[in-house]
Formats: C-alpha cells, sequence, structure tokens
C-alpha cells in the first residue's frame, strides 16, 4: 500500500465519522472569526438556542473594515466614520461579549488581518485543522496545518458543533526544485504557479508545495505561497513541517511550552507525506525560470514575467480565451503587444494577507531607501499586517524609510486588498498591488490591479511603470 | 433551508468565464449583518451604470441595458446558466445569497469553484456540472429561443431541454440528501453528539497542546 500525504495523515487525524454516503464528519481544532462572515452566523446560533461547542477553539480579531489611517484609528470602533462598518465592527465586539469569545478588539497591539495574527500568536499551529470565514485561510497550511476557508453556514455549523461536513479532495503536488534567483521571491513562485496551471487549476485537489525552493524558503514566505493556493482554485495549500516551522512557532503566545512542546514536536515530526506518498497530480517548477512576475488582466492566471508583452486576442485559438483576454485588456486599458514595463501606475498598495509581514516589509524599505515615489503617483500605501508588526518594523526604523520616501504609513488591517474601508483605487486607476486578487473591480470600482511582490511595487513606486527589482539590485542602486 | 426537488424555470446568460464572487456581489454590500435583501445588488457593477452603495433605492439608479438580467426576456429567469469556473474567488456566502435572493434555484455550469460550489447546498441552490459542450449547446438553444425554459430534476439527476434532450449530472449522495430534504445541516451533525464527544476527549488527551492556553483564558 502506497504511504499517506500530508494532507492524508491531517484529514485521518482529524476524522470523527466516516459516512457511507462518502462524506465525512472533520473535527476543527481552530476557528478564526472575522467582522464579515460572521454576523449572520452568530444570528443563526441565537435563533436556534444555540452555544458555541467550544470556546477554546475560537479566536476573533476584525480586519476587514478597520480604518488604517491613523487619525480614524484613534477613536476606535466609535470613531469609524462610515456606518455600516462601524456596525459590523461593533456588532463582532457584541456577539463575542455575548458568547464568551476570545476576541483581540480593535485598538490592541495584537491586532492585525487574521491570517497574519493566526500564526503570530501561535494560535494556529502545526497539525491543525484551521477554518475561517475567509477564502485566505489556506495561508495557515503553511504550519504543515489543513486550512482552507468556508462559507458562512459552515461558520455557524463550526460554532455549534466544532466538526464540517467533508468530502475528500485529491491531492496534489506542487514542487519547485532548484533555487530562486536573486529578486524572486514567493510571490512571484506563487504567480508563476497560477500562470502555469490557472485559476481552476488546483479545483477538487489538496495542494502540497514541497522541493528545494520551498524548503529554503522563511515561513513568511511559505504563508505567501499558501495564502495564493486559493487563487489557483484550490481551496488548500499546505508544507510539511521542518526546523524553519519549530524555529518560527517556538515561543509563541499560544505556542506550547515545556514539556507539552517536546510532546508536540514529536508529534509533528509525522507531519509530512511519506517517501512512498502517491499524488493525484504532480506539477514542477524549476526555481531558476521563474522570474518577477507581474499580472497584466484581471484574473491572477493572467500573468507574464517582468520582461512580458501583453497578448494579442487575435492570435489565440480558443474562443473563451481569446474572449476573455479581449475583455481584461479593454478593462484594463492596455493594448495587445504593449510591453509589463510600460505600464505606468497611479497608487501603489503594499499590505494585505499575502504581502504584510515583517519580511514584506523590509523587502519594500530596502527598495525605497533614500529614494522619492515618482510625482506621477498619487498615492503609495504601506499597511503592516498587525499591531505587532507594525511595531517591529518602527523598532528597525522602516517606518522612517517609508515616510522619508513619500509612501504612507498605515495602521493595520485589510485595506486596500479587497476596499471595504476607506482605502481603495478610483475608476480607471491602475496599482501595484502585493495582494491576491485583480478581479475586476476588487479594489475600487472601476480600478486596475497589477498584482507584485513587496519588492516590485516598491520599485514601482519610485519609477511611476514597473520595472525589473533585479535592475535595481545589480546596479547597487 | 428551502429543498430542491424539481425545478421548472426560465434561463438567464451569464455568458463569461471566471465570473469571481466580487462580480456576484461587490464587497461594499458584504458590510450587511443581515442574510437576505441582497438580490437588487446581484451582478452590480454589471447591471447598474453608477456605482452601487448599501442602503440605497436600487429601483431609482440607471440600468445597463446591455446587461441580460435587466432585458425583458429574461425578467424572472430562476436557472442561470454560466461558463467555466464560476464563483471563484472569495468565500463569501452573500454570493449564493444574493443569487437566491434574486430567485435563482438553480446554475449551469461547465465547473465552478470548490468553495462557491459548497455554499450552494447550504442555501437550497443546485449547482449543476454539465460537460463544456452540452453547456455550449444549451447556450446556443437558450440565445435563439425566447422563453427558454429547462426543467432540473435532482432526484433523478436529469436536466431535460424544451426539445425533450435528456442531460444526466453528478452530484454527491450526501448533498443530494440535504438538498432533497432541506435538512438543517447543523441538526444532522448533532445527532453525531457523542461520537464528536469521544473524538475530542482522545484527541485532547494525544494531542493536550491544542486545548491549551487560549481555551483556559475563558471566564
Amino acid at each position: 500500500m502506497a504511504g499517506l500525504t500530508l494532507y492524508d495523515k491531517l484529514w485521518r487525524n482529524h476524522l470523527v465519522e466516516q459516512r457511507d454516503d462518502g462524506s465525512a464528519l472533520i473535527y476543527i481544532d481552530r476557528h478564526l472569526i472575522h467582522e464579515v462572515t460572521s454576523p449572520q452566523a452568530f444570528e443563526g446560533l441565537r435563533l436556534a438556542g444555540r452555544r458555541p461547542w467550544r470556546l477554546g477553539a475560537n479566536l476573533a480579531v476584525p480586519d476587514h473594515n478597520v480604518p488604517t489611517s491613523t487619525a480614524e484609528r484613534a477613536g476606535g470602533v466609535a470613531g469609524i466614520i462610515d456606518e455600516v462598518s462601524r456596525l459590523q465592527v461593533q456588532t463582532l465586539d457584541d456577539n463575542c461579549l455575548a458568547f464568551d469569545i476570545t476576541e483581540i478588539p480593535i485598538n490592541d497591539v495584537r491586532q492585525g488581518i487574521v491570517h497574519v495574527v493566526g500564526p503570530e500568536q501561535g494560535a494556529t499551529l502545526p497539525g491543525m485543522t484551521v477554518v475561517c470565514g475567509d477564502s485566505h485561510t489556506s495561508t495557515h497550511g503553511a504550519l504543515g496545518a489543513l486550512a482552507h476557508g468556508i462559507g458562512t453556514s459552515e461558520v455557524e455549523h463550526v460554532l455549534a458543533t466544532q466538526c464540517l461536513v467533508q468530502q475528500k479532495m485529491k491531492n496534489m503536488l506542487v514542487r519547485v526544485d532548484g533555487s530562486l534567483l536573486p529578486g524572486v521571491t514567493a510571490k512571484d513562485v506563487a504567480l508563476a504557479i497560477i500562470g502555469q496551471i490557472g485559476t481552476a487549476g488546483g479545483t477538487g485537489y489538496a495542494i502540497e508545495f514541497g522541493g528545494d525552493v520551498v524548503r529554503a524558503m522563511s515561513m513568511e514566505g511559505r504563508m505567501t505561497l499558501c495564502n495564493m493556493s486559493i487563487e489557483a482554485g484550490a481551496r488548500m495549500g499546505m508544507v510539511a513541517v521542518d526546523a524553519t516551522t519549530l524555529e518560527y512557532v517556538r515561543g509563541r503566545t499560544y505556542s506550547p511550552s515545556g514539556e507539552l512542546w517536546t510532546a508536540a514536536v514529536e508529534a509533528w515530526s509525522d507531519l509530512h507525506s511519506d517517501d512512498d506518498a502517491e499524488f493525484d497530480r504532480v506539477v514542477t517548477l524549476r526555481g531558476e525560470d521563474i522570474q518577477p512576475q507581474v499580472t497584466w488582466g484581471t484574473s491572477p492566471e493572467m500573468v507574464l514575467p517582468i520582461d512580458g508583452i501583453l497578448p494579442d486576442p487575435a492570435q489565440i485559438e480558443n474562443p473563451s480565451r481569446r474572449e476573455g483576454t479581449r475583455r481584461a485588456l479593454e478593462y484594463m486599458g492596455l493594448s495587445p503587444g504593449m510591453a509589463i514595463t510600460d505600464i505606468r501606475l497611479d497608487r501603489v498598495f503594499i499590505g494585505s494577507c499575502t504581502n504584510s509581514r515583517i519580511e514584506d516589509l523590509r523587502a519594500a524599505a530596502a527598495v525605497v531607501r533614500g529614494k522619492r515615489v515618482a510625482a506621477s503617483v498619487k498615492q503609495a500605501l504601506v499597511v503592516p499586517g498587525s499591531g505587532l508588526v507594525k511595531a517591529q518594523a518602527e523598532a528597525e526604523g522602516l517606518d522612517r524609510i517609508f515616510i522619508d520616501a513619500g509612501l504612507e504609513w498605515r495602521e493595520p488591517g485589510c485595506s486596500m486588498c479587497l476596499a471595504m474601508n476607506a482605502d481603495k483605487l478610483g475608476s480607471g486607476e491602475h496599482c501595484a498591488s502585493t495582494s491576491n486578487r485583480n478581479f475586476e473591480g476588487r479594489q475600487g470600482t472601476g480600478g486596475r490591479t497589477h498584482l507584485v511582490s513587496p519588492a516590485m511595487a516598491a520599485a514601482a513606486a519610485i519609477a511611476g511603470h514597473f520595472i525589473d527589482i533585479r535592475s535595481l539590485q545589480e546596479t547597487g542602486a | 433551508m428551502k429543498s430542491f426537488t424539481v425545478l421548472e424555470g426560465l434561463v438567464a446568460p451569464m455568458d463569461r468565464a471566471n465570473v469571481d464572487t466580487d462580480m456576484i456581489i461587490p464587497k461594499q454590500f458584504l458590510k450587511s449583518i443581515k442574510r437576505s435583501g441582497f438580490g437588487p445588488n446581484l451582478f452590480d457593477e454589471m447591471r447598474y451604470l453608477d456605482e452601487g452603495q448599501p442602503g440605497q433605492d436600487n429601483s431609482q439608479r440607471p440600468l445597463n441595458p446591455d446587461f441580460p438580467l435587466n432585458q425583458k426576456r429574461y425578467q424572472g429567469a430562476s436557472i442561470l446558466l454560466a461558463r467555466e469556473n464560476f464563483g471563484c474567488g472569495s468565500s463569501r456566502e452573500h454570493a449564493p445569497w444574493a443569487l437566491e435572493d434574486y430567485g435563482f434555484r438553480c446554475i449551469v455550469a461547465p465547473s465552478f469553484a470548490d468553495i462557491f460550489y459548497n455554499n450552494c447546498f447550504k442555501n437550497g441552490i443546485l449547482p449543476v456540472v454539465l460537460t463544456p459542450e452540452q453547456v455550449d449547446q444549451l447556450f446556443t438553444e437558450l440565445y435563439a429561443e425566447q422563453g427558454y425554459q429547462l426543467k432540473v430534476d435532482l432526484e433523478q439527476q436529469q436536466l431535460q431541454t424544451p426539445e425533450g434532450e435528456v442531460f444526466r449530472f453528478e452530484v454527491d449522495p450526501a448533498r443530494k440528501h440535504c438538498l432533497l430534504q432541506g435538512l438543517d445541516d447543523i441538526g444532522v451533525t448533532l445527532e453525531s453528539a457523542e461520537a464528536i464527544r469521544s473524538f475530542e476527549q482522545r484527541w485532547r488527551q494525544r494531542s493536550p497542546w491544542l486545548f491549551g492556553v487560549l481555551g483556559q483564558e475563558q471566564r
């Protein structure tokens, strides 16, 4: 019999009940909650007279709606100017109080984007099942956890039963061999993978990322990679536990310590795919082939290397793809044959659950240090992923580097990734963004998003258009 | 939840691939703390010519005349015919809520994104997967005929065209059962409460660090 994959093991460990109809009851260790997808779930509990099954499994934090300007933030929940946003954040506070759920409130230093906060607090750990009413929950798979997004009905289901009814996914291995060239980051790897398999390539699969490139990545990089699994169609992405994982997890607020740490490390040593495990699909990439990536269209699979030239719909045979390409170019206001480096930017956004961790901010700061944002760029925002990331960055002086270069230094939250707060694009504006989705209207109605790494976004802010980050590094500029 | 057995209804087209949940219901409407009332903002950015805001009187807004749902022939549609990877992107259940609130009970496409597909079943909506060729054929027939209707039978797992042609579709037995009966998922799971408790006890013994500090903080 073939060995087990990491996903098979995590599934097996959490299997409460296998049903005859092919579905299974899976136990959930950690449930993360934010203000957008939870109010209707709490309302459902109330209407049915139900209580949460296990309070200690839940951790809540407001992130999607919170303002990121320091002035508006100073007033806490009551200070949120948008009435509808304020009510939603207030409702989270009220629900957590009423149901006795631990919440990190808006102006607590630990507050931030739920997918940054979870690992940072040690609230998400290797070997866990982790769910949240947010598709980027796949981020936590970087720890060797089974983590995925759920809808609001399932948020209520997990609150009430500590379980989910699931169908087992197929196994996919995405192996990135070799090593990355200088200036190429986890974000570029994620976009290159999506460019190769497409936004529906991972549908129906749980993805495990492996290979030397992934093994050499920091935890921050692995989180960026797993975060984007959903953009490849896979609800969950994961990475096997190794020394890098343990080093990251050790000593965090909710991480085990003492004897429990020793026991946990022993158990976690099994959290990798067996050598003889069989995957339903294997995708391989060579690290050396990956260039810095830029998306040009309205789907993350519409991506090119920095030296790329925009496609011509007339050259595309498949009618659906041809029409999709034509429509995307039209929406983006770009023409076939144009060079990626000729795309001019109106705004720059460095942040989101994909790229707002300390390593991301360091990479961006290194690029803008001693330079100025181009006059043609209306706004360049840096939004740290959490209050603790912000504090760390400030301790390292990164905030001064950004501010001196003309970027805005903000309070933590989801911000312009999905523009539920005041941070958004105007119609027709092009944005170099370190976020995860370039859908039509995602960052503001009519807005045009280009997904890139933090260093590439920072370089674009300085140049006013996309440039190869490596050209800066080579000249030592 | 509403049950789904047999649906005979008017069909409307959504003729583009990779329709994401941001298109189905844009982010500004996610601020609602209610489950209902999303229908008027379904496909908001394509449907209206202005930028929609929560709490607006949508009946006063300028409509995009080119958008199918604004055309007379598709009024009252309950089946949406779509292209591949429908519902990709965010996990927002507001997407199926908006579709259901508008009046759609069935979506037919060559493929769906995983989370959206799952969310449909929680809201009495049946997502039907047909082959790309079958979907192409349905689009051709739909455009050619005013008042084009389909009959969808979940029990039989069959979709029937006006000409009487029958396409069979797959749906997994657990989801089918719940949708046919309109069952409350949570109620069904709680029938296994004993199994959950005994699993939890074993798992706590084996992995006590998963039941640690966060839980103990509770008052």
